[in-house]
């Protein structure tokens, strides 16, 4: 990359060179655990991805499934002592796990960078949104304030920012919702990062605002070739951005495909359940949904066996096996991967004469 | 309890218009200085005409600030409005006082949009949904926490959690407890803001059901108030597009998701993103640019000009009227999208 900050936009703009061999992030056996006075609350237990550069993986799941938990885990930024983390992140090679805190603060802004749902959390109140970015370049880039202050109006513009010029002397609280993620999209982007996480970046905010944002996460990463990790609960968002997604359910991955597979055979009850779950524009109405019974586990006292036993309608269909064995997270083709006990042939069986029909 | 999948209003018996909404408006003054002089005003609700027949749903739907919550507050009668009138099975209440409003408060219930806040935490479940019948004096049967655990029952709560605090229960069961709360007093009229934004998909399929199934059994009218368009398709009989404290489109359902006349309302369904990747590419979109304008000082002519694709000279000083373009169908607009 160019050393010069003016070219900085411009340089960033050559593609990257291509993946060499392995995935820019790769997550192995990731374990975050939190001991509480309830007991030990398992927010991530044994989870492994791996994004590439230019990949774009999102993560789905209800709330409290251990999204936010490990987008945290990856940025180093849980609170020193609090989470006992065990397993792998590799960025590009580097374990974070076990770092020295000060290596991933200074990997931090620089090679990866994270979008959060609450913007206002992620900005000062008392300093001007351009005073922030600056800062945020400066602590990467040794250059001076004017020079930063100029790059700080090109990232505004670059995200849509009308007049960048003058708002970027604007506090955080004179801007709209929409145009304050927009402001911690310019931040995160002020160095360039090859690795965004953005953890439900668009949840507090409008559709029409929302479709604006996904645009521009898109744009961003095409140009910038960086691997992007988007965590939503929502399938109809990722449905719009991702190329993989990966499926959680109380902290452990269940399900694993192309976007296009999970979509078209889905393969998982949990998956199943929440496609049947959503009302639909793009198909007809149905008289009525199909909610998945209960509610998730606490963290604390996962179910034995699978997780997902008590809220599965299939899990008496292999005896007792869905109460007492975990089920393995594996490959069942092609790179689709399943934590479930269930034979092909039933997966098929089901998914074509029982779900599908009513979606 | 009926768990029939009767579809909504063609099927269900429709009575009389219970509620008539004629120009309601609400301005909150700004006040400055010293004197606390009013400088201005927030339009939040500006002039809305629109009624709902026992037994239906109508939905508002609209971005954040469009004024969906204060209509709500002023059908309910928690604010009073500066202008307009609401009639409720033919009784004006738009300026009741709050003497003269509690006899109606049996009749027009609020479910809030945050299962999580609106709970006291320090009123067990048993108090909270039974202070209905303490503040209203109804005498119960069987006593009130008789009454109270048929509740709680009928929304799907264990009848022995009576004792137990909102902390220990989830957001959708939260919802459920509001919901419960609601029914007290067998209500006519329920104004939802947004009850199940909040919550998980899987346990806002639960709730929507629960809803549905209330509505067929008691035979309640609904107002609801959601952004989320694919679920206000699934359980609404008509839909009301607010923009800036105006409606700019009204119709029933399936005229609206079909064939959606105001540009503003074509942008909204444009999107709503749709889980199916095959869409990706063939999806024709119109994207909005920029925000929503300020309720202070609303655009001059039509209030959607400022961000829609086609505006013209006369949008800018005219502003359309709320016409029927179909039967059924409402809009206000110079140049409607699929006009006959
Ligand atoms: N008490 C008040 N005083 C002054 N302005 C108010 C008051 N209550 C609401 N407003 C303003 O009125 C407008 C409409 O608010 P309202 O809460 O009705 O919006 P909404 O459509 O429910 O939005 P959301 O989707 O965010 O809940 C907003 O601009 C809001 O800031
Ligand atoms: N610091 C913490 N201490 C204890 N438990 C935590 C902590 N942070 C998160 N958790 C728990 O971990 C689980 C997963 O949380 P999170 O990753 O935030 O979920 P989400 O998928 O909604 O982002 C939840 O049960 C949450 O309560
Ligand atoms: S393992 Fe059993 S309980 Fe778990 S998802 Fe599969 S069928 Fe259901
Ligand atoms: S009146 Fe004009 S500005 Fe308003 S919605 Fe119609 S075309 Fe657009
Ligand atoms: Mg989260
Ligand atoms: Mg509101």
């Amino acid at each position: 990359m160019s050393q010069n900050p003016e070219d900085a936009l411009a340089a960033a703009a050559e593609p990257r060179p291509a993946a060499t061999g392995s995935p820019f992030l790769q997550v192995r056996e990731l374990r975050v655990h939190f001991p509480t006075d309830d007991g030990v609350v398992k927010s991530v237990d044994d989870l492994s991805f791996s994004v590439d550069r230019g990949r774009t993986l999102g993560i789905v799941g209800e709330s409290g499934s251990g999204k936010s938990v490990t987008s945290l885990s990856i940025m180093g930024l849980h609170k020193a002592g609090t989470a006992r983390i065990t397993g792998e992140i590799l960025l590009d090679g580097q374990n974070l796990v076990g770092m020295n805190p000060d290596r991933v603060r200074k990997l931090r802004g620089k090679r990866m960078a994270m979008i959060f749902q609450d913007p206002l959390s992620a900005m000062h109140p008392f300093y001007t949104v351009g005073t922030q970015i600056v800062e945020a370049y400066r602590i990467h880039n040794p250059v001076s304030k004017k020079v930063a202050r100029k790059h700080a109006i090109d990232l505004l513009d670059r995200v849509g920012i009308p007049n960048p010029t003058s708002r970027v002397d604007d506090y955080p609280h004179q801007f709209s919702g929409g145009m304050r993620q927009r402001a911690m999209i310019a931040m995160a982007l002020s160095c360039d990062p090859e690795l965004l996480i953005a953890d439900e970046p668009t949840t507090a905010l409008d559709v029409t605002v929302q479709a604006q944002i996904l645009d521009l996460i898109r744009d961003l990463q095409q140009e910038f070739n960086s691997a992007v990790v988007i965590i939503t609960h929502d399938l109809g968002v990722v449905a719009e951005l991702a190329d993989d997604i990966m499926v959680m359910y109380a902290g452990r991955a269940v399900e694993y495909s192309s976007a296009a597979d999970i979509f078209n055979t889905p393969q998982h009850p949990y998956t199943w359940g929440l496609l049947s779950s959503m009302p639909r524009l793009d198909r007809e109405r149905t008289e009525r949904l199909q909610p998945i019974k209960g509610t998730p586990p606490s963290l604390i006292n996962v179910p034995e066996g699978c997780p997902f036993n008590p809220r599965c309608a299939y899990a008496g269909t292999n005896g007792n096996l869905s109460f007492t064995v975990r089920p393995e997270f594996r490959d069942v083709g092609g790179g689709h991967h399943i934590a479930c006990h269930l034979g092909a042939e039933d997966r098929m069986r089901i998914w074509d004469t029982e779900i599908r029909p009513k979606l | 309890m009926s768990t029939q999948t009767d579809g909504p209003a063609a099927e269900r018996r429709l009575g009389e218009d219970l509620l008539v909404v004629d120009g309601l408006q609400k301005h909150f003054p700004i006040r400055r200085g010293l004197l606390q002089r009013q400088v201005g005003a927030v339009q939040a609700v500006d002039g809305l005409t629109f009624s709902v027949r026992r037994g239906e749903t109508l939905s508002l739907v609209g971005e954040s600030g469009c004024g969906k919550t204060t209509t709500g507050r002023l059908l309910t009668r928690l604010i009073e409005p500066t202008g307009g009138r609401i009639q409720l099975d033919g009784r004006d209440i738009s300026h009741l006082s709050t003497s003269d409003m509690r006899p109606l408060r049996r009749d027009v219930q609020m479910i809030f949009q945050d299962p999580y806040s609106s709970l006291n935490p320090r009123h067990t479940v048993g108090t909270i949904v039974g202070a209905p019948f303490r503040l209203q004096k109804v005498q119960t049967e069987n006593g009130v926490k008789k009454a109270v655990q048929d509740l709680l029952e009928l929304v799907g709560l264990n009848p022995e959690h009576y004792n137990r605090y909102p902390h220990e229960f989830s957001g959708g069961q939260r919802q459920r407890i509001g919901i419960a709360r609601t029914l007290a007093l067998r209500p006519k009229l329920i104004v939802a803001d947004e009850p199940v934004s909040a919550l998980d998909v899987s346990i806002q399929a639960q709730v929507v059901n629960l809803l549905e199934d209330l509505q067929n059994e008691f035979d309640l009218t609904y107002v609801m108030i959601a952004h989320d368009l694919s679920v206000v398709r699934h359980v609404s009989d008509r839909v009301a597009v607010m923009y800036l404290g105006k409606i700019m489109e009204i119709a029933d359902r399936t005229s609206l998701y079909e064939r959606p006349m105001h540009p503003y309302t074509v942008a909204l369904l444009s999107a709503v993103p749709i889980p199916d990747t095959s869409r990706r590419e063939r999806r024709e979109r119109i994207r909005l640019q920029g925000d929503v304008p300020s309720p202070i000082n609303p655009p001059s002519g039509c209030r959607f000009h400022t961000r829609c694709w086609k505006a013209q000279e006369v949008c800018k000083t005219t502003e359309p009227a709320l016409v029927e373009l179909a039967p059924g169908h409402q809009a206000a607009c110079h140049f409607p999208e699929n006009a006959a």
